[in-house]
């Protein structure tokens, strides 16, 4: 099934179809993974580019492999995080990385919407690899995917995203997704840390972490930033631990075979206990290895390889 | 020179309208050509030359934006033949010597006639008073820290009761900063979709309610500039019916566009106070009939091609407005008959012509020659790439609008014919 658009910029806007689409080339390449062959070459003379204009460690990595993986020339950029600094605008950049005739663009960037605009002067196929407080799509995939291989499926199951909303772009891509895939998202934060009209989006929203978790059949935290804290969004690391963080008390509400699920890097001790994220309930590595295999299938559809 | 068969303001038979001196001589039917030029106006509608009472012309200091030259030309092409230009300039127009400047560099520039709103305070800082008076006499028509607004309630006091002395209002930009911090656009379903920072409409009608409550105590003048929000409106509405000295404004892009013009992270919509909800436009449009908003101002704000060419966040607020004001009005309010014509000459000239104290402009004989001949029913698509303006920042590219002025006279000059700029 191939995939109808050329880029990847967000769950908005991709259908039911679409993200099976990418779920049923995840499967064949997550089975490769599992061998002791990990390498095909179905990108063999294409190019791809890393350009991260923040800093990332997993992400970047999982796409290099999963670039490299499928015999792509991969490319690492990390780009100052302003170009105007350097007296250039981002549509000049834009073009200048086109010049260099790669074939898809992966995109990190800390302000919202850079992939969407770089996308309209780009010939590569641009692949957002998480954009400001926005969007990340192949984030929310990977979880979407580790979700459906350990629940079988989307229909009615309760999902609680909890933590700093407000700055997640990871909150809204799974919001997205898991609505477009029939679950039921509720969404849970300190009030300071909810965006305005969230509940528009189409989710239950509380500030209630009890009555969030309540027989949730997935627990996904969020990293909390100290920043946040910094600027005084809450008291204390303290508080938002004692109230907020995910350890066993607060697990036991929801449904017994619930997944504890996080995007990484954990605040252990914050936002995560160390017995919930070690725990048998916790997937957290299953989906950092997942996530190689969705790339990699992100990779080929946006090629046209499958 | 004799203008043929124009209708006049609201009127409904062509008339004739000799010109000399800079004056209006006559008006009538088959008026005498004489030796002068005579311009055929069939099927056009003579309308007073329009005032913007809120525009950024970036010079002196911020040429690579635009100048004084290709602001009035570009403001002539929409009509305008008086426009109020804000001072945060560099320098800020914050002493004699600036806004002298701006008067005399402007007045050997074909287009319209400039009037400088000097600083309220020195260097925009919200701290001292600008020398008011002096300023006045240089010829400031208004005073305001746009740009910024005037956040100290204190000096806000000081500078309505100052101006007092002037008989001049005092502009103020309402946006209270602490609520602002870092914002990108309106707050609320469309910002949290775009993962983008929020301006709540809160921030703006706290100030407006803050200054309406300070003019009122020491019976200051205060003037809301580009009013956005439909609780702002409302505060406006209630302290006019209570007796408070308050006059405002309302720009095309807020009675025109909503928040979801910035949908695609379209950098052209970023604008301060941002676009609103269609609730908010709504009342916009209802404040603009019902006389709680007095004059229709374009908040022209021209930005380099690079300062648009950003990420969101990074990219430059404003948009130029003077060459599309009038095609949105009538677009956006005549068309739709939320206000009829007279109205909309009120909002375009004859109200604001009254807050920075020009003569009024009737047609009357005696009245300074500065009009416009404007077609209310053609249909044109704006292309940005042929504004006069230096700057092309505009959302409006591409959209087709109702009503463009033809041709516009400035103390009896013609500057504007077929829509173009002759200089």
């Amino acid at each position: 099934m191939p995939l109808t658009q050329k880029n990847l910029l967000g769950m908005r806007g991709l259908s039911r179809e679409g993200i099976l689409a990418i779920f049923m080339a995840a499967d064949e390449n997550r089975r490769l993974l599992d061998t002791d062959h990990k390498k095909k070459d179905t990108l063999k003379g294409k190019t791809l580019l890393n350009v991260f204009y923040e800093n990332s460690t997993r992400t970047r990595i999982s796409f290099e492999l999963a670039g490299k993986c499928l015999g792509a020339t991969v490319v690492n950029m990390t780009a100052p995080s302003s170009s105007v600094q350097k007296g250039e605008n981002l549509v000049d950049t834009a073009k200048n990385l086109d010049a260099m005739a790669a074939d898809v663009m992966v995109i990190r960037h800390h302000s919202s919407g850079v992939p969407h605009i770089l996308s309209r002067h780009l010939k590569a196929a641009v692949v957002n690899a998480g954009d400001g407080m926005h969007e990340h799509p192949t984030q929310a995939l990977l979880d979407m995917y580790t979700i459906l291989k350990e629940k079988g499926g989307f229909d009615g199951l309760r999902v609680a995203i909890l933590g700093d909303i407000e700055h997640s772009r990871v909150a809204r891509s799974n919001l997205l997704g898991l609505s477009t895939m029939g679950a039921r998202v509720v969404i849970a934060a300190p009030a300071t840390l909810l965006p305005r009209d969230i509940h528009k989006m189409g989710c239950e929203v509380t500030c209630d972490m009890k009555a969030a978790v309540r027989e949730a059949d997935v627990v996904m935290t969020l990293r909390i930033q100290h920043e946040r804290q910094n600027v005084g969004l809450f008291p204390s690391v303290n508080e938002y631990a004692q109230q907020f963080g995910l350890g066993s008390e607060l697990l036991s509400y929801a449904k017994p075979d619930a997944l504890v699920m996080h995007p990484g890097p954990i605040n252990r001790g914050v936002e995560l206990m160390s017995e919930v994220a070690d725990g048998v309930q916790s997937v957290i590595l299953e989906q950092v290895t997942n996530g190689v295999a969705i790339r990699m299938g992100v990779l080929e559809l946006l090629c046209g390889v499958r | 020179m004799l203008i043929k068969n124009a209708y006049i303001l609201t009127g409904t038979e062509p008339m004739d309208i000799l010109i000399a001196e800079g004056q209006i001589r006559a008006v009538g039917k088959n008026l005498p050509a004489g030796d002068g030029p005579v311009v055929d106006a069939t099927g056009l509608r003579a309308l007073p030359g329009f005032v913007d009472l809120h525009c950024h012309l970036r010079e002196p200091g911020q040429e690579y934006k635009d100048d004084l030259a290709h602001g009035v030309a570009s403001a002539a092409v929409g009509g305008f033949t008086d426009i109020a230009c804000m001072p945060n300039t560099q320098p800020v127009a914050d002493q004699k010597t600036v806004i002298a400047y701006i008067k005399k560099m402007s007045a050997i520039c074909p287009g319209a006639r400039v009037h400088p709103v000097a600083a309220a305070s020195m260097g925009l800082k919200g701290e001292h008073l600008t020398e008011m008076i002096t300023l006045k006499n240089e010829g400031a028509v208004a005073f305001s820290d746009d740009g910024s607004p005037i956040c100290n309630a204190a000096f806000m006091r000081r500078a309505l009761t100052y101006a007092k002395m002037t008989g001049l209002a005092v502009m103020n930009h309402c946006e209270e900063l602490s609520l602002t911090q870092g914002s990108q656009m309106n707050e609320g379903i469309v910002s949290t979709m775009m993962g983008l920072k929020g301006y709540p409409a809160i921030a703006e009608e706290m100030m407006i309610a803050r200054d309406l409550q300070i003019a009122d105590y020491v019976g200051g003048w205060v003037h809301i500039c580009h009013v956005s929000t439909a609780a702002g409106v409302e505060l406006i509405r209630q302290a006019k019916a209570r007796g408070v000295r308050v006059t405002c404004e309302a720009t095309p892009h807020h009675f025109s566009l909503t928040e979801e013009a910035c949908i695609g992270y379209n950098t052209m919509a970023k604008v301060s106070p941002p676009l609103r909800t269609e609730t908010d436009r709504q009342a916009i449009i209802r404040g603009l009939a019902d006389g709680t908003i007095d004059a229709i101002a374009t908040d022209h704000a021209p930005h380099h091609p690079d300062e648009k060419s950003q990420s969101f966040d990074e990219a430059h607020k404003g948009m130029v407005g003077f060459e599309t004001a009038f095609a949105l009005a009538v677009t956006e309010l005549l068309e739709p008959c939320h206000i009829d014509l007279a109205r909309l000459i009120e909002l375009l000239s004859h109200a604001p012509r009254k807050i920075i104290h020009l003569p009024h402009m009737a047609f009357n004989p005696g009245d300074p020659a500065d009009f416009t001949l404007c077609d209310l029913n053609v249909r044109w698509v704006v292309k940005p790439e042929h504004f006069a303006s230096k700057a092309k920042n505009t959302p409006f590219g591409g959209r087709e609008l109702t009503g463009r002025v033809m041709a516009t006279f400035v103390g009896g000059r013609q500057i504007v014919e077929n829509a173009r700029f002759i200089g």
